[in-house]
């Protein structure tokens, strides 16, 4: 494109026009030029001074087509009798008997409610966890202790799921570290990493092991944010700890929790895919299946692209009713939620 | 009231200088239970690495002898390193991985900076089209879908299917437009009334000011693509292609026909091998972990509260 140096003279006077629309909108020129309205320019004269953006755009939005809208318009082949050798435009349609389908399948079924329950554990016993750890880790004095253990706490969150899985299994493991121990001691080994029946016990620790600590960086951030005067104050008119933290603390951190409780509704059906991909084989699909990999196994190992479509569209769908639902919520109680707080 | 001031002062400074002094002193209940706490935490993180690079260090003697696992290597060796880097399958999947993180990170920073950098000022539309799209983003297209698109690309089994799916990530993208919001906009007048075009402006007005969000987002990106497995086991069925993730949750996680796959005869025991990949995994990212905590910790909170 060698119209980017041609066009290069042209633009600054192209820009030079009083308050260009918006030519520079950022942080404090908007707030500048917010009172005089400037008088629109041409959609043509814009399209020619902005050209070079748009250019920069062409990336970008050539990803955002090929990746993510192309696919999610890909989503028809759940109303298709799909089949890869006809390809979208030849498959016959069939209306929305794979839902139908679906939701006569006891696996499907299964997965769904073993989804929900999941889901329910993590909510119940993961997100508080980084909260009270935020709490425990703000009210440290020393600041040497305070980086040592954020320097611990966040690592574990780059790591891959496979490696996190590999360390579980090298020491929870039927042959791992600690069950050696036990055989050592003359007691039994516990299948910590393959009964079925304590799986939602082993996904939370292995989340909290994971993300706990660097899910405490928004929290710290947030009570950071309180205004310590707050507290003196009420030190000072005989408000103990807990009281200050029940008046003060939880209250400051009320936006943040509702913000991640959002988010985390939102994504209440992706209940962490990587990580029982990587453990079916160990518990069962009785235990560990749930939507996403319902959808892979049924989708791509098992061919039935149109089912496995239906049973991820279906998630989708619902998702974006929980997010809308509860962003609503949200407002209800008076709170920011997501959509405000990016208009703002 | 002169000596009530005079006298706590000191008192004060002496138990501890930045405890306000309005706040009582926490119990020692309290306070065994807040060590409690973090120290049982730091642990339960730092064991299973210690644990399993000691083992990957540790001679064949001291395994047999511990039955498997030793948290300190007595005579440390490296012949575990030695034997899987005589194989083809560990070397292989090494460069895979490098070769998907290097050009991947560079494809990603470059689609990333550009698009946040032509959203940053408004241009045609304004905002609300990119909220909008930025909205969109918080959904998913789906597996299968995605799948279909990249085998209808032609890229099943190709290098690509590991990159181009990773080169854009929403989040990455908020992070590092709200960082260009913020550099004032005269600074980028004054470099067009100078004739300056866009490009120029965006490579040597605003990306010389945004080199260390540039770093954190370059890091976080490497770490995605070095980190990725789903992906590798969607599209990829060519052994030779595997990158590093995927061998080690075929070798390690299902622990199947361990040093065949690998193609490699073994002498130390298959134990200290396995860790010896599974350490092969982690080197990488415990290299970047310093750079990546001096800064990310102020990325996350940007791009998270600015929204």
């Amino acid at each position: 494109m060698n119209s980017t140096t041609e066009q290069a003279p042209a633009l600054p006077e192209a820009r030079r026009v009083p308050a260009p629309a918006g030519g520079n909108t950022s942080g404090s020129g908007a707030k500048k030029r917010k009172r005089s309205k400037p008088p629109q320019q041409s959609f043509r004269s814009r399209l020619r001074r902005d050209k070079q953006m748009l250019l920069m755009m062409v990336p970008g939005v050539a990803f955002l087509l090929l990746f993510f809208y192309i696919p999610i318009l890909g989503n028809v082949i759940a109303f298709q009798d799909y089949q890869p050798y006809l390809g979208i435009g030849d498959s016959l349609w069939v209306g929305w008997q794979n839902f139908v389908d679906l939701f006569g399948n006891p696996d499907f079924i299964h997965a769904f409610w073993n989804t929900l329950y999941l889901a329910a554990w993590q909510l119940v016993f993961l997100f508080p966890v980084p909260l009270v750890l935020a709490l425990i880790v703000d009210s440290l004095i020393s600041t040497r202790v305070r980086k040592i253990f954020q320097s611990i706490a966040y690592l574990p969150h780059f790591l891959s799921w496979v490696l996190v899985i590999a360390f579980f299994q090298q020491m929870l493991g039927g042959a791992g570290f600690v069950n050696n121990l036990l055989r050592d001691w003359g007691m039994d080994p516990i299948p910590f990493m393959t009964n079925p029946e304590t799986f939602p016990v082993m996904v939370v620790v292995q989340m909290i092991w994971k993300d706990a600590g660097w899910a405490m960086i928004i929290f710290l951030a947030a009570l950071a944010s309180i205004d310590a005067s707050l507290y003196e104050a009420a030190a000072a008119d005989g408000a103990g700890r807990w009281r200050r933290m029940w008046h003060i603390t939880l209250p400051g951190l009320r936006p943040v929790i509702v913000l991640l409780l959002i988010l985390r509704i939102g994504d209440i059906l992706s209940v962490g895919f990587e990580q029982f991909i990587l453990q079916r084989d160990a518990v069962g699909a009785g235990a560990a299946e749930v939507l996403d990999t319902f959808t892979y196994y049924t989708g791509v190992v098992g061919g039935g692209w149109s089912s496995g479509a239906a049973a991820g569209l279906a998630k989708g769908v619902v998702s974006a009713l929980l997010i809308y639902g509860a962003n609503k919520l949200a407002h209800r109680f008076g709170e920011d939620g997501i959509f405000a707080k990016q208009v703002r | 009231m002169a000596t009530t001031l005079f006298t706590r002062k000191p008192r004060e400074l002496t138990y501890n200088p930045k405890r306000p002094v309005w706040k009582e002193k926490p119990s020692a209940l309290y306070q065994t239970v807040k060590a409690v706490v973090l120290i049982v935490f730091s642990l339960s993180i730092l064991t299973p690495i210690l644990l399993v690079v000691s083992t990957s260090l540790a001679d064949t003697e001291q395994l047999v002898k511990a039955g498997g696992f030793v948290l300190w290597p007595e005579r440390p060796t490296l012949e575990a390193y030695a034997t899987i880097f005589k194989g083809p399958m560990v070397l292989q999947s090494l460069g895979v991985s490098m070769l998907v993180t290097a050009v991947g990170t560079i494809l990603a920073l470059f689609v990333t900076i550009t698009m946040a950098y032509a959203t940053s000022r408004t241009v045609l539309f304004g905002r609300p089209v990119i909220l909008a799209v930025l909205f969109t983003l918080l959904f998913a297209p789906g597996l299968i879908p995605s799948f279909l698109m990249i085998r209808q690309l032609g890229l099943l089994d190709s290098l690509w299917s590991l990159i181009l799916p990773g080169i854009f990530g929403a989040f990455n993208f908020v992070v590092m437009r709200s960082f260009f919001m913020n550099i004032p906009g005269e600074l980028i007048e004054s470099a067009r009334i100078d004739g300056a075009n866009d490009w120029q402006i965006l490579w040597r007005i605003v990306m010389p000011l945004s080199k260390a969000v540039i770093a954190v987002v370059g890091l976080f990106y490497a770490v995605g693509f070095w980190n990725s497995f789903f992906n590798a086991l969607l599209y990829i069925n060519d052994h030779s292609k595997w990158p590093i993730q995927l061998l080690l949750r075929n070798f390690v996680v299902q622990g199947s026909g361990a040093a065949d796959q690998l193609g490699i005869t073994t002498t130390p025991p298959p134990q200290s091998i396995q860790m010896a990949v599974v350490v092969v995994a982690l080197v990488p990212i415990l290299m970047v972990y310093p750079f990546l905590q001096k800064h990310f910790a102020k990325g996350v909170i940007t791009g998270a509260v600015k929204g």
